[in-house]
């Protein structure tokens, strides 16, 4: 059935014991994303070495969706190369989080990949 | 005569009107749907559905500009609905009603065309802390433009406004040139008195005659659910939207009266709104037709003409007393779900069908309302969920979202008791 896809058990664990949601002091990539559609938000850190995202952190408030997306997401680029996440698109980020979900909430899983990629544009300003 | 007593009870024949309206036959995921969503848009019966198309298989033509047959009877129909508009909201003189896209753009207009000529610098704007973003975001951009400041009225913690006597004479200076505030909150539901608002600030300058602003109703979610007699309210700007009252999307109302009319400049220029036009001069059509500028839409006016007659044969008496009894009936139903909390005043009669609320553990909301509403979703029910264009106002009440159910003629007290097993499988599935 389908909120047993959407709300798959395993999803909501993590959205009740998220990992990775903390405050990372000086991040050398940042990014904070609002859905305006629902007001979720997403803050993504990140602190690299030698090219590699070393620790990744995300804060914010929103559905269960967007912030176990989030959650997920800043657990599965530590100890991968910039380039490589660089490459990430919406569909790594729906199989990471096992859910197809409906068109009006594939928003909400794929924020914090938008801000993800806010946070890569970060670090090529500076 | 032989006065009948009036009970309570509903007048409506739901079933009657239920199937009027084809869409309310669709399943959504094998589950007969659920409309809750009203406040956002009303579905349409087959009497707007039918006027629309019979304009467009028999008569479609331009307006104001042939002579030829067709023209004519377009012409005949289209007028023909500003007059039940203004009729429907006992406007007065039907050249008071002006056609726009929708309530917002509405609003844009009154900013647009009164606001810059008569809004300066150091002027002051008095809004509500209750306001869509369409009542706000407007008059931001131009308190940006001249220099002027907004000022709100605050609410109370039952969702009021906070406008007795003194506040509003505290609040209310020679500088404010426009108090704008919503008839019935898209999130809260409060009725606001606006007629005794009105009142009172009429009263106010009576004793200080630099005290004269102007004042605009916002009527988006009043004129679909209740009798509004605008003469009675007497504002100088009223504004709603066809969409929310059976009628098509892309057709609104601005009243104005009719001396601000004709002293404001046209919002856009073009076709329609002139006089005459030379090539370095023109001169602007008579109001209402110096604000529509452009070919109008045509079938969307005849489709509200059609979605007035269609209220007027219910009766608005009744509607909202069929409303009010399911507000009644849901409050209560909704009161039995632990861990629910309900937005806005608790009395009924002070609200219209409109109920917010979230699902919260420990002061925090423990379901986001997008989680809620996609559950609701399975069950075939739609409810609206988010920031309901209101983001201030959810900063007042200190909460990211809310979710929210909205009544109409054809929802039902069977309809309500399936929220409540919905929202029970929502708190079992989030394990609370």
């Amino acid at each position: 059935m389908m909120e047993e896809q959407l709300y798959r058990e395993a999803l909501l664990e993590i959205y009740r014991n998220p990992t990775n949601r903390r405050e990372i002091t000086k991040p050398d990539l940042e990014a904070k994303l609002v859905n305006p559609l629902c007001g979720d938000e997403v803050k993504l850190q990140i602190k690299l070495e030698k090219g590699t995202v070393k620790k990744a952190a995300f804060s914010g408030n929103g559905c269960a969706i967007s912030q176990a997306s989030a959650s997920l997401l800043a657990e599965s680029i530590q100890g991968k190369k910039l380039s490589d996440v660089n490459k990430l698109r919406g569909n790594d980020i729906l199989e990471l989080i096992g859910i197809n979900p409906s068109p009006s909430r594939v928003g909400c899983a794929l924020l914090s990949l938008e801000v993800l990629m806010e946070a890569l544009k970060s670090g090529s300003k500076s | 005569m032989r006065e009948t007593v009036t009970k309570a009870k509903t007048k409506l024949d739901i079933e009657k009107i239920q199937a009027d309206f084809p869409i309310l036959r669709r399943d959504i995921r094998r589950k007969k749907l659920i409309y809750f969503d009203n406040a956002a848009t009303s579905q349409k019966p087959n009497q707007v559905i039918d006027a629309i198309s019979d304009y467009y298989s028999r008569y479609n033509a331009n307006v104001h500009r042939g002579v030829h047959k067709l023209s004519e009877e377009a012409t005949e129909a289209f007028e023909a609905a500003r007059k039940k508009v203004a009729d429907f909201v006992n406007a007065g003189d039907s050249r008071q009603i002006v056609f726009t896209r929708n309530a917002t753009e509405a609003i844009n207009l009154v900013a647009d065309s009164w606001g810059r000529k008569n809004i300066k610098k150091g002027d002051e704007i008095l809004l509500t802390q209750m306001e869509h973003h369409s009542n706000l975001v407007p008059w931001q951009i131009l308190a940006r433009e001249v220099g002027a400041r907004l000022k709100f009225v605050p609410i109370n913690e039952s969702g009021e406004l906070r406008v007795h006597s003194s506040e509003l004479g505290n609040l209310l200076t020679p500088r404010t040139k426009l108090v704008g505030v919503t008839h019935v909150s898209n999130v809260l539901g409060t009725i606001n008195p606006v007629k005794q608002i009105i009142e009172k600030i009429y009263e106010l300058s009576a004793k200080n005659s630099e005290l004269k602003p102007k004042v605009l109703v916002d009527g988006a979610q009043a004129v679909p659910h209740m009798p509004v007699s605008i003469q009675n309210i007497n504002p100088d700007f009223y504004v709603f939207t066809g969409h929310k009252m059976l009628g098509p999307t892309g057709i609104g109302v601005l009243y104005a009266k009719k001396e601000l009319l004709e002293e404001m400049d046209p919002f856009l220029y073009g076709g329609d709104m002139i006089l005459e036009v030379d090539w370095e001069n023109s001169s602007w059509n008579y109001v209402p037709w110096k604000f529509e500028a452009g070919t109008p839409d045509i079938s969307g006016a005849v489709g509200l003409g059609a979605a007035v007659d269609y209220l007027n044969s219910l009766g608005m008496k009744n509607v909202r007393e069929h409303e009010k009894e399911l507000t009644t009936y849901a409050l209560e139903k909704l009161s039995s779900v632990k861990g629910l909390v309900v937005y806005g005043p608790k009395d009924p009669e002070e609200r219209g069908g409109v109920i917010s609320f979230n699902v919260v553990k420990n002061g925090q909301v423990a379901i986001h309302p997008h989680d809620l509403a996609s559950i609701l979703d399975t069950e075939g029910i739609a409810v609206r969920s988010g920031h309901h264009c209101a983001q201030p106002l959810m900063k007042v009440l200190g909460i990211p979202a809310a979710a929210r159910v909205s009544f109409y003629i054809y929802n039902t007290k069977e309809e309500v008791d399936k929220l409540v097993p919905a929202l029970e499988k929502a708190k079992k599935i989030f394990k609370l």
